[in-house]
């Protein structure tokens, strides 16, 4: 998987971490805001030094406006650096925006600085010892050298200390910075009623097909069955009726695993538990269902647990050479748990493109969760948590 | 024999009776939902009822609950359930009515072979239970614990016994004798602990266990 972020650069293995960019980028990250600090400081020190402390406090208060925005916007900008999601744009919220230039002005650049100082700094002067330090006969040639080869073996820890702190920096940044539920719930919200769309949209499709296709293609069945009564056997023309009442048919069982695709009927008569023990059924792999469930879930709980059921069920089917599968589900304080286990080869990886990802969307438009553990190897774990107000 | 029919769509409702007044039988009602279903049977008596699982208003299972509630009022009631897919859920609701003497569940589709649908109706209004031949698919797939017991020849013989076939019809779709196909029998009742003295339920008895064996 592409690493998106320091923090996850720092998983790593030893090697490719040192020769990426993630440790530059870091640094580059924490300077960045060490020189502000260091302005910062010279010019409060400088004005105070003057004896302008009153002037100093009127200039900031009145500073303050134009600074926030800057800050802030300064902040947004350089994440980049260390993260390579996009922060939500959305209004952050003024007070949000100056307690985010108070933390940057107050503390974190400082202790960027004292990081960058003590981390680089240090294994850089180490380095730099036989040209620095006077050859006296208190401190050898050898002496020296040797601070020298010691500072180049601290550089890789550097390389990790300033890593770190970037990514956990970043990350109490974006917290500050990143949109709050009140704000993502609208979006969530509208994402809940396009799936809902969907869905309906589907059911009337089912229904459409049902009423419609499925009912002419049995009666044209039922007619070609006995229009070959009145034939005789051995005519050609019953030959030819055979072979079109047998397209007949195969045509009508294609149709329907396609209504069975398009919406379970099932699974609104009977709800998610028979729902997924008939298609544990159909699964060429041995499945173990264990779901009770005191009572019937919201509608849109059941369609999404039901199709975390099916996909996974196919996924298994198709990938796991799994020998046995089992679903197990109980609805604790009002929360659908799920887990979905199967014996197989396990590997399973989100990003190979084996629908787990649009799975977990799903999962979330209802409020849910995912979770997929799956080692080379075997087993493999699907876990979902739905809540059900 | 003496059928009712349930449909509500009417080109299949027509066809239908057509068939089976093709075949010799008598039509006495043909109605378009549960509730005139109902009011047929308590006014004509049928033999049979043919139903349709999906009917007005709801579209949902109006049909399959109709046929559970006229199973109740008068258990010797034969009942065919039609259906345009099926899941052993139902197979297994239908059949634990009435101990599953008398019950068909096929689908839909399977009227196209009108002689073996005229022939699965007879079955069933003799008594007889016939389940879809998908349904045990679905079933065998799944080889639940009472099932692990038999071995693969025997599931064979339980598949075909729940579609309704008699001892002679399993011989010969398996290209067996008659003997062996009741030495395979005897061990399926045998291994499924179906005691002797239940003899005529005995096949029925055996196909419930079938459908009816969760997964623990």
């Amino acid at each position: 998987m592409r690493t998106r972020t320091a923090l996850e650069a720092l998983t790593l293995r030893p090697l490719s971490f040192l020769r990426s960019w993630w440790p530059w980028r870091s640094l580059a990250y924490l300077l960045s805001s060490a020189l502000l600090g260091v302005t910062v400081a010279a010019t409060a020190v400088s004005i105070s030094l003057l004896g302008f402390v009153p002037l100093m406090a009127v200039i900031g208060i009145a500073a303050a406006g134009m600074v926030v925005p800057l800050v802030a916007g300064f902040e947004r900008w350089r994440m980049r650096l260390v993260d390579s999601v996009p922060v939500t744009r959305v209004n952050a919220g003024r007070w949000r925006e100056i307690s985010l230039t108070l933390v940057s002005v107050l503390a974190l650049w400082w202790i960027d600085l004292v990081v960058v100082c003590f981390s680089v700094g240090g294994p850089v002067v180490l380095i730099l010892s036989p040209v620095l330090q006077p050859v006296e006969a208190g401190w050898p040639l050898a002496a020296a050298l040797t601070a020298s080869a010691a500072g180049l073996l601290l550089l890789p820890v550097a390389a990790y200390i300033v890593t770190a702190w970037a990514g956990a920096r970043e990350a109490m940044i974006r917290a500050l910075l990143a949109p709050r539920e009140a704000e993502l719930a609208d979006v969530l919200r509208s994402r809940a009623r396009l799936v809902d769309a969907f869905e309906m949209e589907r059911r009337r499709i089912e229904r459409d097909l049902h009423d419609g296709a499925q009912q002419r293609l049995v009666a044209l069945s039922m007619k070609l069955g006995l229009a070959r009564l009145d034939l005789p056997p051995d005519g050609p023309v019953a030959e030819q009726v055979a072979q079109a009442h047998e397209e007949a048919k195969r045509a009508l069982a294609e149709l329907r695993e396609l209504i069975r695709g398009v919406h379970p009927q099932i699974l609104t008569d009977r709800g998610l538990a028979a729902a997924a023990r008939d298609t544990a059924g159909r699964s060429p792999v041995p499945v173990d269902v264990d779901l009770a469930l005191p009572r019937r879930l919201p509608e849109a709980v059941e369609i999404t647990a039901y199709y975390v059921v099916s996909e996974a069920l196919s996924n298994i089917a198709k990938h796991s050479q799994a020998s046995r599968a089992q679903v197990h589900g109980r609805l604790v304080d009002d929360m659908l748990i799920m887990e979905i286990r199967d014996d197989g080869v396990g590997g399973a990886d989100p990003a190979g493109g084996t629908g787990l990802t649009g799975l977990a969307d799903r999962v979330s438009v209802v409020d849910g969760r995912m979770a997929l553990s799956s080692p080379a190897g075997g087993p493999t774990t699907m876990r979902v948590e739905i809540p059900c107000v | 024999m003496r059928v009712a029919i349930a449909e509500d769509s009417v080109l299949l409702r027509e066809g239908l009776a057509g068939l089976l007044e093709r075949f010799g039988h008598t039509v006495v009602a043909s109605v378009g939902d549960a509730p005139s279903l109902v009011a047929a049977v308590e006014e004509h008596r049928p033999d049979i009822v043919v139903v349709d699982v999906r009917m007005p208003p709801g579209f949902t299972d109006e049909g399959l609950r109709a046929a559970l509630v006229l199973r109740v009022d008068h258990p010797d009631l034969a009942v065919l359930v039609l259906s345009q897919y099926v899941e052993q859920t139902y197979a297994a609701e239908l059949l634990g009515s009435g101990r599953g003497a008398g019950i068909g569940y096929l689908l839909k589709e399977r009227i196209g072979d009108v002689g073996e649908f005229v022939d699965a109706l007879v079955r069933v209004a003799e008594g007889g239970t016939v389940v879809d031949p998908e349904v045990v698919r679905q079933l065998l797939s799944g080889r639940r614990d009472p099932l692990r017991r038999l071995t693969p020849r025997e599931l064979e013989v339980l598949a075909l016994i729940a579609e309704g076939r008699s001892n002679a019809s399993i011989a010969r779709a398996l290209f067996v004798t008659d003997a062996a196909v009741a030495k395979h029998i005897a061990s399926i009742f045998a291994k499924l602990d179906l005691p002797p003295a239940a003899d005529g339920h005995r096949r029925v008895l055996a196909v419930l266990a079938f459908l009816q064996a969760e997964p623990r």
